[in-house]
């Protein structure tokens, strides 16, 4: 690696990095605003435009908070806790690609910080190391309802991670390929054309069996609403964060928030085209007629763009889901994780290799 | 320790022969897992504790305590006069403040015999189904917050406001209401408040139409309700159910139509009745008697007249404010009047009204004199909550919760 990979490693890390620690502030605009907006109230309006700046006074409140550490705990695994579920989401968006790539002085970038030829599986593997900030912050609170809800956590992540790498099979065998920024590019082929409606071969086109496994599942693995039983809150007060406070608590907040970024921007790579460009962007790059280098910026830009509005709409749908749902009882949960979404998941690899073996994709 | 060998039904026989049997009831005595639920737990309404032991999640046994909340209402009844009862009778379910005012007011009328103008019971009755109406919308929809679904309270929570806001005009406050006075009301309705009850009607049903379409049938939370914790006719008559949760098992019982007070032999209204006793049909029986409610509440509004809103027994009528601001005659009288209270003749009377959650009854005994010689409220959640522990046995610690929002037990009226 030489200078130029350097720098260009670290503006991408920057262009990821960045927006990503700022999930968590804008996702708790965005989940007050949007409850409110549901529930026929207002949300916070006061700090700034729309209540906007409100996630600035509260990151203050988090850090000035006394940060106590209560007397029953087991320390070292009560302060790696957090930090371990908020590693997780930073490391798994590494693999994730928000852009094509574009070519300097003759040489080509990728836009995908680590252009990892395992893949989506490396996604799969460092995941599921989320589970354990969960489990040591329930096991060192020493606390019965925090324990209650690590336990729930880890059975309910075991059951529905199985399901979620089944169902990324499918895409895998359609696609012929683990890696993420090859899948990325083979959806930007014609699926078919119906008049004057393009169809892209976007993975919700051609497994859409897969989709919905995936989506139920990634609702289950970032712990949210229909699947919210680590925390509970009616149950189990606060779940496995029960004695945690401060920016501790922060950071778990942030872990959720972050983790639904990497759910969505999965989803969107996997099968909404990931950073191919939504109807018309191509059209609005031609009337510009720009060239060069200039052409490829914009066009980075506005992959870019593309990929951060699927982003986005998946981190609403999160929101959306949250509000409107009531929460599954632990055993019903299990049931639907291991009698209807693994036997699903499983139909539908067993479908999608008999539609390539009679050539139909 | 391998000494000590457990024998069948919970005794421990020690190396020395001594035995020491358990209690089968003690929850404590071996080594399962024990969650303490309460009295500062989110799920619980109000001060109410709950000791559950678990086998997993499953509930194997449990125990409820209530008192957290214990004002010793019963004793303060003898102790002050029939007026400044009133004010503790909000403090009862607090949910539904205007029942209490009306049940307890209802009593001592009974007690004295006396008679209240018609204007006066069609009030009652509109405030009577206001109140069932607002306890019912934040049963079912703290019900719903305690499984997950957050919006569909505050659908029902916006309207409970709105109800509130009309009863502001009635009588000044929005909780703790005090609006009935023994032998009629605090004030008279205001101008057009036949109007402002009636489009609140008409917007109530509306929304409720809307939470209906949301939650009834919604998968999850079927799943979550029916045939989940299931209390049954005969479980129902041993624990002494009334109201909406006996409805729910079966049992065809509203005093609003078994023994008519008011007027509710008057207007046209529904039992709704369901069989299975489940969280849902708590849920369901809860949701169809809004609409009833609301009914009635028409109803009454339409046949409300102009009128006097006061007995005209003198022993209770409270002077009028120009006569008491005017006249010295007037000014002693209304001081003699709330300093002293006035008579209740010797006897004893029960008088129990469909209150929100059940039958909710006031049972007096006077020795003459302007205090109860003994006073004692049946509040129905007593009943209800002794029933949560064999309701919940051998279900989730998750159907545990949504029972007890189901069951609808308040604390006010729990401990008094």
């Amino acid at each position: 690696m030489d200078t130029f990979d350097w720098v260009a490693t670290a503006v991408k890390i920057l262009i990821v990095l960045v927006p990503l620690l700022s999930v968590a502030p804008v996702m708790a605009w965005v989940e007050r605003r949007g409850s409110a907006l549901m529930q026929n109230r207002k949300g916070p309006n006061r700090i700034g435009p729309l209540g906007l700046l409100q996630s600035i006074p509260d990151a203050i409140k988090f850090m000035g908070k006394e940060d106590p550490i209560p007397g029953h705990v087991e320390k070292f695994y009560y302060v790696l806790a957090p930090l371990a579920s908020l590693i997780v989401p930073f490391l798994t968006f590494a693999v994730i690609p928000f852009a094509s790539s574009m070519t300097i002085d003759g040489r080509v970038i990728n836009f995908q910080i680590a252009d990892l030829n395992v893949g989506f599986l490396f996604i799969l593997a460092v995941g599921s190391l989320g589970v354990y900030g969960i489990i040591m912050a329930g096991w060192s609170s020493n606390n019965k309802y925090a324990l209650l809800g690590s336990l729930r956590s880890s059975s309910q992540m075991i059951s529905y991670e199985l399901s979620m790498g089944l169902s990324v099979i499918g895409i895998v065998m359609a696609f012929s390929t683990v890696h993420l920024g090859e899948i990325a590019r083979a959806q930007g082929e014609v699926l078919m054309t119906l008049g004057p409606l393009t169809i892209p071969k976007w993975g919700i086109f051609i497994q859409p069996l897969g989709f919905l496994i995936f989506l139920t599942t990634a609702f289950a693995e970032t712990n949210r609403l229909p699947f919210d039983l680590p925390e509970g809150e009616s149950e189990l007060v606060a779940g496995y964060h029960l004695e945690y406070g401060s920016m501790k608590f922060a950071l778990f907040m942030m872990a959720e928030y972050m983790n639904m970024a990497v759910a969505s921007g999965f989803i969107a790579s996997l099968y909404f085209g990931g950073w191919q460009m939504l109807p018309g962007m191509h059209s609005v790059l031609d009337v510009l007629g720009l060239s060069g280098l200039t052409f490829d910026i914009v066009r980075v830009a506005f992959e870019a763009l593309s990929f951060l509005l699927k982003l986005c709409f998946f981190m609403w749908f999160f929101v959306w889901v949250r509000w409107t749902l009531p929460r599954f009882r632990y055993d019903q949960l299990m049931d639907f994780g291991w009698k209807v979404l693994l036997p699903l998941s499983l139909a539908n690899i067993f479908i999608t290799g008999v539609m390539i073996y009679y050539r139909w994709y | 320790m391998q000494n000590i060998k457990d024998t069948k039904l919970g005794s421990t026989e020690f190396p020395s022969g001594i035995r020491v049997d358990h209690d089968p009831d003690d929850l404590w005595g071996d080594s399962r897992f024990v969650v303490n639920i309460g009295p500062t737990h989110p799920a619980m309404h109000g001060a109410l504790r709950m000791v559950a032991k678990l086998n997993g999640e499953t509930i194997e046994s449990s125990y409820c305590e209530m008192g957290y909340t214990h004002r010793a209402k019963e004793k303060l009844g003898e102790n002050r006069t029939y007026h400044q009862f009133i004010v503790y009778t909000d403090r009862l379910n607090y949910c539904s403040s205007l029942m209490n005012n009306v049940g307890y007011a209802l009593a001592v009328e009974k007690l004295m015999g006396i008679e209240v103008p018609e204007r006066c019971v069609w009030i009652r009755m509109i405030v009577s189904e206001i109140a069932r109406v607002i306890d019912h919308l934040v049963c079912i929809g703290i019900n719903a917050v305690d499984l997950g679904a957050f919006s569909y309270f505050l659908y029902g929570y916006h309207q409970r406001e709105e109800a509130y806001t009309i009863i502001e005009k009635l009588c000044g406050a929005r909780l703790t209401t005090s609006y009935t006075r023994i032998g009629g009301l605090m004030q008279d309705a205001p101008e057009g408040f036949e109007r402002e009850v009636k489009a609140w009607v008409a917007k109530t049903r509306t929304v409720l139409d809307e939470m209906d379409r949301l939650l009834t049938g919604n998968k999850i939370w079927q799943m979550r309700t029916v045939g989940v914790t299931p209390f049954n006719k005969e479980q129902c008559l041993q624990y002494s159910y009334s109201g909406p949760n006996a409805r729910a098992a079966g049992l065809d019982i509203d005093l609003r139509r078994d023994q008519p007070y008011l007027y509710y032999k008057n207007v046209e209204f529904d039992v709704p009745v369901c069989q299975n006793g489940d969280t849902f049909d708590r849920y369901l029986v809860r949701v169809h008697e809004i609409r009833q409610s609301l009914n009635i509440i028409a109803q009454c509004a339409d046949r409300m007249k102009k009128g006097p809103i006061w007995s005209e027994d003198k022993r209770v009528r409270i002077p009028d404010k120009d006569v008491v601001h005017n006249t010295m005659e007037g000014l002693i009288y209304h001081f003699k009047f709330f300093m002293t209270g006035f008579d209740v003749p010797a006897g004893e009377a029960y008088t129990a009204i469909e209150a929100s959650n059940g039958e909710l009854a006031f049972y007096i005994v006077s020795k003459g004199g302007p205090k109860a010689h003994r006073m004692r409220i049946r509040g129905p959640s007593v009943w209800h909550y002794q029933g949560i522990s064999p309701m919940v046995k051998g279900w989730k610690i998750a159907d545990l919760i949504g029972a007890l929002g189901s069951v609808n037990v308040i604390a006010g009226e729990l401990d008094r």
